[in-house]
C-alpha cells in the first residue's frame, strides 16, 4: 500500500459562533488518484480545500499532506508547503494582471528562488504541453477564460508538487472552456498527477475524476471510487 | 443625524489612519503658522506703538560744536524732505559717579528744556522734567540704576558738578542716556569738547536708502566733516525687534512646509479615498445621494478631522509661544505680549479653508463619477499601469519579492508621487534642522572664542557682603601683569594673550560699548572674521557687523572712541562675527589705550598649551602660582551657553519631529492603501508560496526607489532653504554670517541625510507590511 498523499483525521473547524463548517472528517487520497468534492453552496467544500491547502488551520484533528503535517504549519512554513508540495488552480483564475503569462507561470518558482533562466525554461515547457505557448508574453487580460484556467494550471505545475487542487475550475468558463480544462485535467492524471476538485459540476467531476466524495453541512456524506479507473491510475503512479 | 452625517461619521471611523493623517499635518501647520505668524506681530508691534505715539526721530546726528553752529544746523530743517526736527541740542560725554560708588560707564548727556512733541518726544515714565540746574532726568536704558533723588557726581569735571535725579524716562529712538536743562550744558562740558544734536523726521523714511538720502541732504549745506556720528531709527527699531524677530525666517519656513505638506497630504487622502471608494461611491449614489452631497460628504470627512488638528495646533502653537515670548517680554519690561486673537482666527479659517478648497478638488471626481460605471469598477484596481517596469522587475537579477516590489511606484505614479513629496519635506526639514544646529553651534563657538585650552577669566568685581549697592567697592585684587608672569612662566605654555575690557562711547550712539584690548596675538583665540582682516598694529581695530551698522561706518573708517581719559581714535580693519553686547564691540590692541586707560584690570588670561602637554595638569600646576593672585585657570573656552540657541534647536527639533511624523505617516496612508488595493495579489502571492517575511520585503521595497529619490532631492533642497533662512535669521538680528556658519554641509553628512529619506519611508511602510504579511491568504483571496 503506497504512502497516502492526503490524510485528514477527525478535521473540524467552525467560524465564529456559527454551525461547523466542517466537522469529524476524514479523507485518505492516494498517489495518482482524482478526487472531486462535490457538495452545494457552504457545505464545507471549500474549507476542506483551504485546510489541505494549508490556507486555514482546523480547530481538531489532522491534516498530513505527503508527510508534512500541515495543521501545525505557521504562516511561514504554509507558504513553504505551499510553494513545495502543491499547485492551486481558482475559480477565477487569479492571475496577476500586471504580469505577462509567462511572468506569471514562473512565479512560484522565483519565489523559491529559482534561477530566472531555468524557470523560463520549465515555463515554457508547461506553455508548450498546455498549448498555449504561443501566449507567453501576453497579458492574461487578452486571453479567453479556457486560455486563462490554462495558465493557472501551468502555474500550479511550475514546482512539480505532489498535488494539484482545483476550487471550481470550470466555474467561470463556458461550456466549451469547462470541456477542455477537463480534458487538460484528465491529461495530467493519466501521467500520474494527483489531483482534487472541488466542484459543483457534477459533470466535471464525472469526466476527469476517479471518485467522488460528497459533502453536506459540514460532513461527508458519500465517498465513492471508481474501482476499475482507480487502479490504472495507482498503476500509472507507481510505473512514473 | 442626517443620512449625510452618518455617511460622513463612518468615513472618518471606517479610515481611521487617514483621519490621523489629516489631524497631525494640519495640527503641525497650525502650530507653526500661530507661533511665526504671532511672532512676525509681536516682534514689531511695541516698538512701532511707541515710534508713532513718541513722533520718534527717524535720524539723530552728533556735531562737532566746534566746527558748526546752531545757528548753521537750524538752517537743517528747512531741508527738503524733512518733515520736522528738533535741535539743536548740546550734547556732551561725561563719566558719572553716583552716590558713595566707583565711576560708573560714560553716558551722553543732551541738554533739553523739555521732553519735546513734535519730534522725538520722551515719555516720561517716572518724577518730572529737569527744570533747573543741578537736576537730571535718566534714560530707563541708562547704566546706573535710577532710583528718584539719588545724587549723581562728575568729579572728573571742573568744579565737580552733583545733579539730582527727578525724573526717569524713556526716548524710543534712544537719543540720549540722561537729560538736563540747556543752562546746565556747560558745567558738564570740558573745554574743547561737547557737540551738538539734530534730531530729523522725513517724508520718507521707509528704508535704509531713504534715511541715508536725507541724512545727505540735511548735511550738505553744512561745512564737510561737521558730522561725527549718526543713529537711524531703523537699526534701533531692528536691535528692539531682534530677539523676536531672529525666530521668524526659520518659523515661516517651517510654517511653509507645514502648510504644503499639509495641502498635499490632504489631497492625496481625499483623492485616495475617492479612488478606493469607488464601489462605495456608486451605492451611495444609487441610494439617492446627488453629486453636491458626495462631494460634501468627502469634503466633510476630511473636515472633520482637520478641524481637531486644527484646534490641537492652536494649543500647540500657543504653548510653543510662551518661551519665545517670554524673552521678548524681558526685553521690553512687560508681561502684556501674547498671542493676538486675530492671529489665532486668521489661521483657523486659512488652514480650514485651505483644507475645505483641497478637499472639495479632489472629491470633485467622486461627485461627477456615473453610478453605473462606479458599481461596476469596484475596487479592483485597473490594470495596466507599469507594465514595462513589472517586465523589467522579471528581468532584475533579484529575488522575486524585492524585484516587485521596487517596480511598484511605476505602476502607480501618481501615489508614489504623493508619498515622495511627504518623504521630501521630511527630509528638508531633517536636512534643515541639523544644518540649523550646526550654524548656531559655529554662532556660539565664534562668540565663546573657545580656541584656548587654557582660561584664566577676569576676576568679578567684589560688591563685599552689602551686595551691588552703594557702598566702597573693593578693587579686584589681582593684578594682571603678576598673572601674565606666572603663565609666562609655567612649563607647557604655548600661545598666549590676555583680554582686557573697558566702556567707551562712540559719537553719535547712545549707551557704552564695550572695548576689547588685547595684550600678544589673539587671532589664533577663536575670532571668527566676516571681512577684512584681524589687528596687527596698534591704532587697529576689528569690530562686529552691528557696530557697523550702527555707526554707518565700513572697513578702513575710523571711528572715534570716547569716554576715557581721552579720545582715541582707531581704523577699522576688519568686521568679525560676535553677537556678544547686541554686537556693540571694537577689538584692539592694549596699547592703543595706553595713553587714554592705563590702568586695564578687568582682564582673562588665554592659554593655549605647548603639544603633548596635560592640560589639567598645566591647570594644577599654574593655579598653584594664581592662587595667592586671587584668580583661577580653569580648561576649555568661555560659557557658551544661549537661551536663544536653546529655544530655537528645541523649536526646530520640535517642529521636525512633527514633520517627519506627518511625512512617515504620509507614506504609512499611501502603502496602506496600496495594500488594502492589492489585496487579493497578495492573497495570490501568498498562496503561491510567498513567505510572511518576502511579503514584508516586498512592502518595503516598495518604498525604497520612492524614499531614495526623495532623499536625494530633499537634501539639496534642505540645504538651499538653510542657504536663504539663515542669512535672513542673521540679518534680523543683525549679523553678517560668514561661510563658517552658513556652509555648515559636509559630505559625510551629506549621504545620511540622504538616507534619512528612506528611513522615514520604511518608518511608514513597516505597519502595512505587518498588515500585509499577516493577512490570511483565504480572506484575501476572497477579497474582490
Amino acid at each position: 500500500m503506497t504512502t497516502p498523499v492526503i490524510e485528514l483525521r477527525g478535521v473540524s473547524r467552525r467560524y465564529d459562533d456559527g454551525p461547523p463548517a466542517l466537522h469529524e472528517a476524514s479523507l485518505t487520497v492516494r498517489p495518482g488518484e482524482a478526487v472531486a468534492i462535490l457538495g452545494p453552496s457552504g457545505s464545507g467544500k471549500s474549507t476542506l480545500l483551504n485546510l489541505i491547502a494549508g490556507l486555514d488551520r482546523p480547530d481538531s484533528g489532522t491534516v498530513t499532506v505527503d508527510g508534512v503535517r500541515v495543521d501545525r504549519l505557521g504562516e511561514a512554513g504554509s507558504a513553504l508547503y505551499r510553494r513545495s508540495k502543491i499547485g492551486m488552480v481558482f475559480q477565477f483564475f487569479n492571475l496577476l494582471d500586471d504580469l505577462t503569462v509567462t511572468d506569471n507561470v514562473v512565479l512560484p518558482a522565483r519565489l523559491a528562488g529559482m534561477a530566472r533562466t531555468e524557470a523560463d525554461r520549465r515555463a515554457a515547457e508547461l506553455l508548450e504541453l498546455l498549448g498555449i505557448d504561443r501566449h507567453a508574453r501576453a497579458y492574461p487580460g487578452r486571453l479567453s477564460g479556457g486560455e486563462r484556467q490554462r495558465v493557472a494550471v501551468a502555474r500550479a505545475l511550475m514546482n512539480r508538487p505532489a498535488l494539484l487542487l482545483a476550487d471550481e475550475p470550470t466555474g467561470a468558463l463556458d461550456t466549451a472552456a469547462g470541456q477542455d480544462v477537463s480534458r487538460l485535467l484528465t491529461g495530467l492524471n493519466a501521467e500520474g498527477q494527483t489531483i482534487v476538485v472541488v466542484t459543483h459540476d457534477l459533470a466535471l467531476a464525472r469526466s476527469c475524476t476517479n471518485r467522488t466524495v460528497r459533502i453536506a453541512d459540514g460532513r461527508i456524506t458519500e465517498d465513492v471510487r471508481s474501482q476499475a479507473v482507480a487502479s490504472d491510475a495507482v498503476a500509472s503512479q507507481a510505473a512514473r | 443625524m442626517s443620512a449625510l452625517g452618518k455617511v460622513v461619521r463612518s468615513g472618518v471611523g471606517r479610515r481611521r489612519v487617514q483621519t490621523l493623517v489629516i489631524g497631525l499635518a494640519t495640527m503641525m501647520a497650525v502650530a507653526a503658522c500661530v507661533l511665526g505668524g504671532s511672532l512676525l506681530v509681536v516682534s514689531g508691534a511695541p516698538f512701532d506703538d511707541a515710534f508713532a505715539r513718541q513722533h520718534g526721530a527717524h535720524l539723530s546726528v552728533q556735531f562737532d560744536a566746534g566746527k558748526v553752529s546752531a545757528r548753521q544746523l537750524s538752517k537743517s530743517k528747512d531741508t527738503e524732505g524733512v518733515s520736522s526736527a528738533a535741535g539743536p541740542f548740546r550734547t556732551t560725554t561725561v563719566t558719572p559717579r553716583s552716590e558713595g560708588a566707583v565711576p560708573g560707564w560714560p553716558m551722553t548727556v543732551v541738554g533739553r528744556g523739555d521732553p519735546g512733541r513734535d519730534v522725538d518726544e520722551v515719555a516720561l515714565l517716572d518724577g518730572r522734567w529737569a527744570t533747573r540746574s543741578g537736576e537730571i532726568v535718566l534714560s530707563a536704558n541708562s547704566s546706573l540704576i535710577p532710583t528718584m533723588g539719588m545724587k549723581i557726581a562728575f568729579p572728573d569735571l571742573s568744579g565737580g558738578p552733583t545733579l539730582t535725579v527727578v525724573g526717569v524716562a524713556r526716548s524710543v529712538t534712544q537719543t540720549a542716556d540722561a537729560w538736563v536743562v540747556p543752562s546746565q550744558m556747560p558745567a558738564l562740558t570740558a573745554p574743547g569738547s561737547g557737540g551738538h544734536q539734530m534730531l530729523y523726521r522725513f517724508t520718507q523714511a521707509g528704508t535704509a536708502a531713504q534715511i541715508t538720502a536725507g541724512g545727505k541732504a540735511v548735511t550738505a549745506s553744512l561745512p564737510p566733516g561737521t558730522a561725527v556720528g549718526e543713529q537711524s531709527w531703523l537699526t534701533v527699531r531692528k536691535t528692539a525687534e531682534r530677539d523676536t524677530a531672529v525666530y521668524v525666517p526659520f518659523l515661516i519656513a517651517f510654517g511653509a512646509l507645514g502648510l504644503v505638506m499639509s495641502v498635499l497630504i490632504v489631497g492625496n487622502v481625499v483623492a485616495s479615498a475617492v479612488g478606493t471608494g469607488t464601489r462605495r461611491i456608486g451605492i451611495l449614489k444609487a441610494v439617492g445621494l446627488t453629486p453636491a452631497q458626495v462631494v460634501r460628504a468627502y469634503v466633510g470627512q476630511a473636515l472633520i478631522p482637520a478641524a481637531v488638528g486644527t484646534a490641537l495646533g492652536v494649543l500647540a502653537g500657543h504653548l510653543l509661544a510662551v518661551p519665545v515670548l517670554a524673552e521678548t517680554e524681558q526685553v521690553y519690561g512687560t508681561s502684556s505680549l501674547g498671542i493676538a486673537p486675530w492671529v489665532d482666527l486668521a489661521v483657523i479659517a486659512g488652514v480650514l479653508g485651505l483644507v475645505a478648497a483641497t478637499a472639495w478638488a479632489s472629491a470633485w471626481r467622486a461627485g461627477r463619477m456615473r453610478t453605473v460605471d462606479a458599481l461596476a469598477v469596484g475596487r479592483t484596481a485597473s490594470a495596466g499601469h507599469g507594465r514595462w517596469a513589472v517586465r523589467l522587475a522579471g528581468r532584475l537579477p533579484l529575488p522575486q519579492p524585492l524585484a516587485l516590489g521596487l517596480v511598484r511606484p511605476f505602476a502607480r505614479p501618481a501615489r508614489a508621487l504623493a508619498m515622495g513629496t511627504a518623504i521630501l519635506f521630511g527630509t528638508i526639514a531633517v536636512t534643515f534642522t541639523v544644518g540649523m544646529g550646526a550654524s548656531l553651534g559655529q554662532v556660539m563657538k565664534a562668540k565663546a572664542h573657545d580656541a584656548a585650552d587654557v582660561v584664566v577669566p577676569a576676576p568679578l568685581p567684589d560688591f563685599g557682603p552689602q551686595g551691588p549697592g552703594p557702598g566702597p567697592e573693593k578693587q579686584p585684587k589681582a593684578d594682571p601683569a603678576a598673572v601674565a608672569a606666572a603663565v609666562e612662566a609655567a612649563a607647557g605654555t604655548g600661545k598666549y594673550y590676555s583680554a582686557a575690557t573697558v566702556r567707551a562711547t562712540v559719537s553719535g550712539l547712545t549707551g557704552t560699548i564695550d572695548v576689547i584690548a588685547f595684550t600678544g596675538d589673539a587671532s589664533w583665540g577663536g575670532y571668527t572674521m566676516v571681512a577684512g582682516r584681524w589687528i596687527d598694529r596698534p591704532g587697529e581695530a576689528v569690530v562686529p557687523t552691528p557696530f557697523l551698522a550702527a555707526t554707518g561706518a565700513r572697513i578702513g573708517d575710523t571711528v572715534t572712541l570716547n569716554g576715557l581719559a581721552e579720545p582715541v581714535t582707531v581704523r577699522i580693519v576688519g568686521e568679525v562675527l560676535d553677537p556678544r553686547n547686541d554686537g556693540m564691540q571694537v577689538f584692539t590692541d592694549a596699547s592703543t589705550l595706553t595713553a587714554a586707560h592705563p590702568d586695564l584690570t578687568e582682564t582673562s588670561h588665554h592659554i593655549a598649551v605647548t603639544p603633548g602637554t596635560d592640560v589639567t595638569g598645566y591647570v594644577t600646576a599654574l593655579n598653584r602660582h594664581l592662587v595667592p593672585l586671587d584668580v583661577s585657570a580653569r580648561a576649555g573656552g568661555l560659557d557658551a551657553g544661549s537661551d536663544m540657541v536653546v529655544t530655537l534647536n528645541a523649536l526646530s527639533a520640535t517642529l521636525t519631529l512633527m514633520l517627519v511624523a506627518v511625512a512617515a505617516l504620509g507614506v504609512l496612508n499611501g502603502v496602506l492603501l496600496d495594500t488594502r488595493e492589492r489585496v487579493r495579489e497578495i492573497g495570490v502571492h501568498k498562496a503561491l508560496g510567498m513567505t510572511p517575511r518576502q511579503t514584508v520585503a516586498m512592502v518595503l521595497t516598495s518604498v525604497v526607489v520612492t524614499g531614495l529619490v526623495a532623499g536625494a532631492l530633499g537634501v539639496p533642497l534642505g540645504v538651499v532653504l538653510h542657504g536663504w533662512v539663515l542669512p535672513a535669521m542673521g540679518d534680523s538680528v543683525g549679523l553678517r554670517l560668514p561661510g563658517s556658519v552658513t556652509a555648515v554641509y559636509d559630505g559625510a553628512e551629506l549621504l545620511p541625510l540622504a538616507l534619512g529619506g528612506l528611513l522615514i519611508a520604511t518608518l511608514g511602510a513597516l505597519l502595512p507590511a505587518g498588515w500585509a504579511a499577516r493577512t490570511r491568504t483565504a480572506t484575501a483571496l476572497r477579497t474582490e
